[in-house]
């Protein structure tokens, strides 16, 4: 190794990125542009669910019920917004096929009497089931909002009857840590930003190697004393660079534009920023390297990167989760131990003692893809 | 082993079933201009890619600068200088940064990097345009600029892959001048070409066919061959007066009637094994 022909490729490949500066200028808007995409419109929070109500009761109780619907919230927006108010079945089911409400809320006619007799008073709640994650949240909020109701009737009646007041035997006081208020944006922009790195990462690197080949330039290079090591040193350095630029503007658009608390050490954060940059760009090059053309190459990485990144990282989709295969699995991708770092030191604060085995398998990926890349790199033609 | 800088003995190289070098071998001496002529896809490049030590050979053996093609390759890499087909710069670079990856690349020290980087600008008549980039250069200039990043590092042996394709005819004699300035110094070209007037400026001569070396000599040597050869096997038509005087030189063959005579007689050997074949 020597660091003379090391500093030589690295010069040129600045001058490459340099003088195609469009590629540049894509790799740092890249990142930036991602992030402002899915940062504001990959959020997993229900709120404001539409629904149409058919009120056959029209009392003061009926009233009352959905007006707890209207006004309920936590902490922040409210669960329900009601959209209108119907009177026929077909106008529910109409609300719902043009999707101006996800649920239908039908209070029956003798809905006053039964509660003022002390029977029980079913109500219809109608569902859009067509998105089933949102619609189980949503049927949750509806269970609450009218258990509490049945809850104050009851304590209501017991009051009136001069029994002494309801001791309800149960009660869960939920202390959510972390992410307080239960924002999915922060618990989405930690892990996007991983995803985001291993994208632009295999993207910057899995041209190069191939483009000296398609080029002819390869052919002059093998002919030299270069050694395959410096080769791979001098094109990850830029990179490696650029993609720590990339990282840098994340950080700072999470902190200023999403405001997603970053409560552990930012030392640790870029540490392990860039022992993962290292791996992924190292994959890019070894993706380079093995197909020798830009267009099969560029596909590959994107490929290998996006998809396993948006899907196995466990960044949306629990890992806990999916089929015991399927879990192996991810065991393969990067961006899994990155994401559990980067959650781990925004939202937990947590450091080394707690992330060493994620590290570790960063430390590990970085250095069996490039030591891959070192193999495959063979100074000769085929 | 000191006179010869190259040593190239039954030499193969097969890609699949095709046989793109069958059995070649020959020397080259020291400070010698050796032409490897040849149709396309004759096996030129291959050879010289297997001699360069960026091909493996197939079969045979071979030493360059007393390096041998097959287990030391990467000690050939340090005393040669190579110089493809395509003139394999890098156009986005200038004519200054070409040159100052590949002084990296060779590790020159600082003083000789600048003589060099100066001799190379020289030579190629890029003084007007050090800061161009390459890409905007013409066909003349690009070759000499490649060939000035090929041996920034003076290597002994230097060898040419059709060096003068898509030339116009002015740069291509400059170059010749060029390789015989080198030579003049030593060093040892090896050169492949199909044009016949280059062949004509080379020391020695391989003719390669179809993977095959089918002549190999000093041009003037294959021309007396040719003619004599002919004059044997036209006895009868040929007059007296004729048979008795030595082929004088102006009325030697071309060396496109060598290759194309050889050629020729390459192929009627090899057409009763094709029937055969069939």
């Amino acid at each position: 190794m020597n660091l003379r022909r090391v500093s030589a490729v690295a010069r040129k490949e600045v001058l490459h990125v340099v003088r195609d500066y469009r590629s540049l200028l894509m790799a740092l808007a890249t990142p930036a542009f991602l992030l402002t995409l899915f940062g504001y419109a990959l959020t997993l929070d229900v709120d404001d669910v539409p629904m149409v109500v058919w009120d056959q009761s029209q009392t003061a109780r009926s009233r009352e019920l959905i007006s707890r619907f209207a006004s309920s919230h936590g902490n922040g927006p409210r669960y329900f917004s009601i959209r209108g108010y119907v009177s026929r079945y077909a106008d529910v089911e109409k609300a719902i096929d043009r999707r101006e409400a996800m649920m239908g809320l039908v209070v029956p006619r003798d809905f006053a009497q039964r509660i003022d007799a002390g029977r029980d008073a079913p109500v219809q709640l109608i569902v859009d089931g067509s998105d089933s994650n949102t619609a189980t949240i949503a049927i949750g909020y509806a269970d609450v909002v009218t258990q509490i109701y049945a809850l104050d009737l009851t304590i209501e009646q017991n009051q009136r009857r001069g029994m002494p007041p309801l001791a309800i035997p149960l009660d869960v006081r939920p202390r959510v840590w972390f992410n307080e208020d239960l924002e999915s944006r922060n618990f989405i922009i930690p892990g996007l930003i991983a995803v985001i790195m291993m994208v632009i990462a295999a993207m910057l690197t899995s041209l190069t190697i191939a483009r000296e080949w398609e080029r002819g330039t390869m052919e002059q290079l093998i002919s030299t004393p270069v050694k395959p090591g410096e080769l791979i040193l001098g094109k990850l350095v830029p990179y490696f660079a650029i993609g720590m630029c990339d990282v840098l503007i994340a950080v700072l658009m999470s902190e200023f534009v999403f405001h997603v608390p970053l409560r552990g050490n930012v030392a640790l954060l870029f540490g392990m920023s860039a022992i993962f940059l290292t791996g992924a760009l190292a994959m890019g090059l070894l993706v380079s390297i093995v197909t020798k053309s830009q267009l099969l190459s560029s596909q590959v990485a994107v490929l290998t990167t996006f998809l396993p990144g948006f899907l196995l990282s466990g960044f949306i989709f629990t890992i806990a989760n999916m089929p015991q295969a399927i879990r192996m699995v991810t065991y393969l991708i990067s961006a899994r131990y990155f994401v559990t770092i980067l959650k781990g030191i925004y939202l937990k604060g947590v450091g080394l003692e707690i992330l060493a085995t994620e590290a570790l398998f960063l430390i590990f990926y970085a250095a069996v893809m490039v030591v891959l890349a070192r193999v495959k790199l063979k100074k000769k033609l085929t | 082993m000191n006179q010869n800088a190259v040593v190239v003995t039954n030499l193969e190289k097969r890609f699949g079933r095709f046989v793109a070098v069958n059995r070649v071998s020959f020397e080259v001496a020291r400070g010698e201009v050796f032409g490897f002529l040849g149709p396309n896809g004759a096996g030129k490049s291959t050879t010289i890619r297997m001699l360069c030590g960026i091909l493996a050979p197939s079969g045979g053996r071979g030493t360059v600068a007393g390096f041998d093609v097959r287990t030391q390759p990467e000690q050939i890499k340090a005393n040669i200088g190579y110089m493809s087909q395509k003139f394999s710069l890098y156009q986005d670079l200038t004519v200054e940064e070409n040159i100052d990856f590949f002084s990296g690349i060779y590790r020159l020290p600082r003083e000789k990097k600048r003589e060099r980087k100066d001799w190379v600008i020289e030579m190629a008549g890029l003084s007007g345009h050090r800061h161009s980039l390459a890409a905007v250069l013409s066909g003349g200039w690009k070759q000499r600029l490649a060939l000035g990043c090929a041996i920034l590092h003076e290597p002994p042996i230097i060898f040419l892959d059709e060096p003068t394709s898509g030339v116009d005819p002015i740069s291509r004699r400059q170059f010749w001048d060029l390789i015989y300035d080198l030579s003049g110094r030593g060093v040892t070209v090896f050169v492949t070409t199909h044009y016949m007037d280059e062949a004509e400026y080379c020391n020695r001569l391989g003719l390669i066919y179809r993977g095959e070396l089918i002549a190999l000599g000093t041009p003037h040597e294959l021309k007396v061959e040719l003619a004599t050869t002919t004059e044997a096997a036209g006895n009868a038509v040929v007059s007296d007066a004729a048979r008795q005087s030595p082929p004088t030189p102006s009325a030697l063959p071309t060396l496109e009637d060598v290759f194309v005579a050889r050629i020729e007689a390459h192929d009627r050997m090899e057409q009763p094994e094709a029937e055969v074949q069939r």
